[in-house]
């Protein structure tokens, strides 16, 4: 990564001092029964390396092994082969006592939440401490402690039929960190919700991470989700990890066609239907070359098509566009049209300027 | 009606109530844990010995598709070696506890299956063990539908306990049959059922009210 000093600024500490990560996937496959009892290959050959601190976002279609993948994590799972090893034991070879054990120190939430109905918010965020045996007066504390954490104070003894969506992944959240894990496993925890509503779970999520330095490793299926508070995405398609790495990286330049496709709902990156429908793949007499700029970290806000009318003389039109920030960095596309005869001079330009780009086809 | 016959009604509704609550108690305290146990030992559950719950789960049709009648009358020498006699409301109380305790079995396995697999997942995710996730989340949450599985066990004892004055164990049916039917008396039958009805009512309607009020799925008004 060519990003100028001043940009490890806001990079967490972990990227600068190399220290045991504290989830490391070895060689990880994962074969199931099928219904008619041939073998069904869930994952196949992950390696995953999650340092302490990071937020790691693993992003999958439905049935591409994300949920077995997390799962592995607190041994909900068992590898076929490999080694799962969390916070420096073996997570796949402990005895049961001892893995019940080792989960205290991995949280984990859900989609549907997976509250006792039976029991209060207070209560439900008790109810690990009561399994690992702390007395009354510490659960009370630390429940107390965790509830203001979240914001729920107020609604301690609301039951979850009564708090909304938020105030129940609310409380999730606070049951998840009751016995201070140093890992948090977010399956799908916001795919419930509306966008509002994930909006502020998201950023709870991060305020987590960045004051108790907890490493949060998530799985969904919406890039949003990955774009706002992951430092790490894997893309995850047929049980293989296709494409991994910061966020930023792979958002700005996708390699493969699945990251491509999550990236395609993305704003800026999707044409407009008017371009879209009349995209052809050759040049035409009189027609236009469609090229897909992107703007990455300081490039993203160059005045680089005032250069190009400026320098070249070549007038490029605006088809789409936007610019936004990725993991705190400013990235933009655009999509523009340019006269084919001054495609070749454009690119080049493009390219001296440390610009990306993606020839996508030609409109007449 | 006759201060005798009031007398008799209420003799024999005293060892209806005994009979019933005897044995609906002891079958809940045995037949508890069997429906638990049937209910996670399937293949993949927390205790998981299919083989085991295959051969309860059969001994359990086996006991429940036999006709109480001749229930009664096959295990009394059974019965005999547990209440020392195999007749009086002493006697009633084995047979109806033996039919009892697969159908309350089975009504509680029923609603601890109702409980939502989530759950199981989220307590193991935080290190409970199987027994913590029994008795912490499984029979907490399965509570209301627990009550009205007795609820209906109680009411199904109630006309079960009416079959027992076949071996002189007296109670309601028992008093109806004989004072009702083979000594011509419909206003004896008529009050009968009609203290029938009351009981079962009286059950049903504490069971749905405890159960309402131990569910905490839907907003309480």
């Amino acid at each position: 990564m060519n990003a100028p000093l001043g940009y490890l600024g806001d990079q967490p500490l972990h990227r600068l001092v190399p220290a045991e990560p504290i989830v490391r996937l070895e060689k990880i496959s994962k074969v199931f029964a099928g219904r008619d009892g041939s073998p069904v290959t869930a994952l196949s050959e992950i390696d995953l390396v999650v340092p302490q601190g990071s937020v790691l976002g693993i992003i999958g279609r439905s049935g591409a092994g994300k949920s077995t993948l997390i799962r592995l994590v607190n041994g909900l799972e068992k590898p076929s082969s490999g080694r799962v090893i969390v916070d420096g034991a073996d997570v796949s070879a402990l005895p049961e006592r001892a893995l019940r054990h080792a989960r205290r120190s991995i949280g984990m939430i859900f989609q549907h939440f997976n509250l006792l109905s039976s029991r209060t918010a207070a209560e439900n965020v008790a109810l690990p401490l009561e399994v690992a045996g702390y007395d009354k007066a510490a659960i009370k504390a630390r429940v107390e402690e965790l509830l203001a954490l979240v914001g729920l104070a107020d609604k301690r003894n609301r039951y979850p039929s009564e708090l909304s969506g938020g105030q129940k992944q609310r409380v999730g959240i606070a049951r998840a960190l009751a016995t201070n894990p140093k890992v948090l496993l977010s399956d799908e925890a916001t795919s419930a919700l509306d966008p509002e509503t994930t909006r502020s779970i998201l950023d709870l999520l991060a305020r987590i991470n960045a004051e108790l330095g907890l490493t949060i490793i998530l799985i969904t299926h919406e890039m949003a989700v990955i774009r706002s508070i992951a430092r790490d995405v894997a893309v995850i398609e047929g049980g293989r990890i296709v494409e991994q790495g910061d966020v930023f990286d792979v958002f700005t330049r996708p390699r493969h066609e699945v990251t491509r496709s999550f990236l395609a709902d993305e704003t800026g990156r999707a044409l407009p239907p008017y371009v879209a429908n009349r995209l052809q793949p050759d040049a035409t007499p009189g027609s236009q070359a469609v090229i897909r700029i992107g703007f990455r970290g300081p490039h993203a806000t160059d005045p680089v098509l005032a250069r190009l009318a400026r320098d070249l003389g070549i007038e490029a039109n605006i088809l789409a566009g936007s610019v936004d920030e990725i993991a705190g960095r400013p990235c933009g596309t655009l999509v523009v049209g340019v006269p084919e005869q001054s495609l070749a001079t454009t690119l080049d330009f493009l390219k001296q300027h440390g610009l990306d780009t993606e020839v996508l086809g030609h409109v007449a | 009606m006759s201060p005798e016959m009031i007398r008799l009604i209420a003799s024999a509704t005293g060892e209806t109530l005994y009979m019933v609550a005897v044995s609906a108690g002891i079958a809940t305290l045995l037949g508890m844990p069997l429906g638990i146990f049937l209910a996670t030992s399937g293949k993949g559950e927390l205790f998981a010995a299919p083989w085991v719950n295959r051969v309860l789960g059969v001994v359990v049709n086996a006991t429940r598709s036999t006709p109480f009648i001749i229930l009664v009358v096959a295990i009394i020498p059974f019965t005999r070696l547990i209440a020392g006699t195999s007749i009086g409301t002493n006697a009633a109380i084995v047979p109806l506890t033996i039919a009892a305790i697969p159908f309350i079995a089975r009504l509680i396995e029923g609603a601890i299956r109702e409980v939502d697999q989530g759950l199981i997942e989220a307590a193991r995710a935080f290190g409970a063990s199987p027994l913590q996730i029994v008795f912490k989340v499984l029979v907490p949450e399965a509570l209301p539908g627990i009550v009205l599985g007795l609820t209906l066990a109680v009411v199904s004892l109630l006309g079960f306990s009416a079959m027992v004055g076949a071996v002189g164990g007296g109670g309601l049916g028992d008093l109806g049959i004989r004072y009702g039917y083979q000594r011509f008396m419909p206003e004896m039958m008529l009050a009968v059922v009609v203290v029938l009805i009351v009981l079962v009512q009286a059950v049903q309607s504490v069971g749905d009210r405890l159960a309402r009020r131990l569910n905490k799925r839907v907003r309480q008004a």
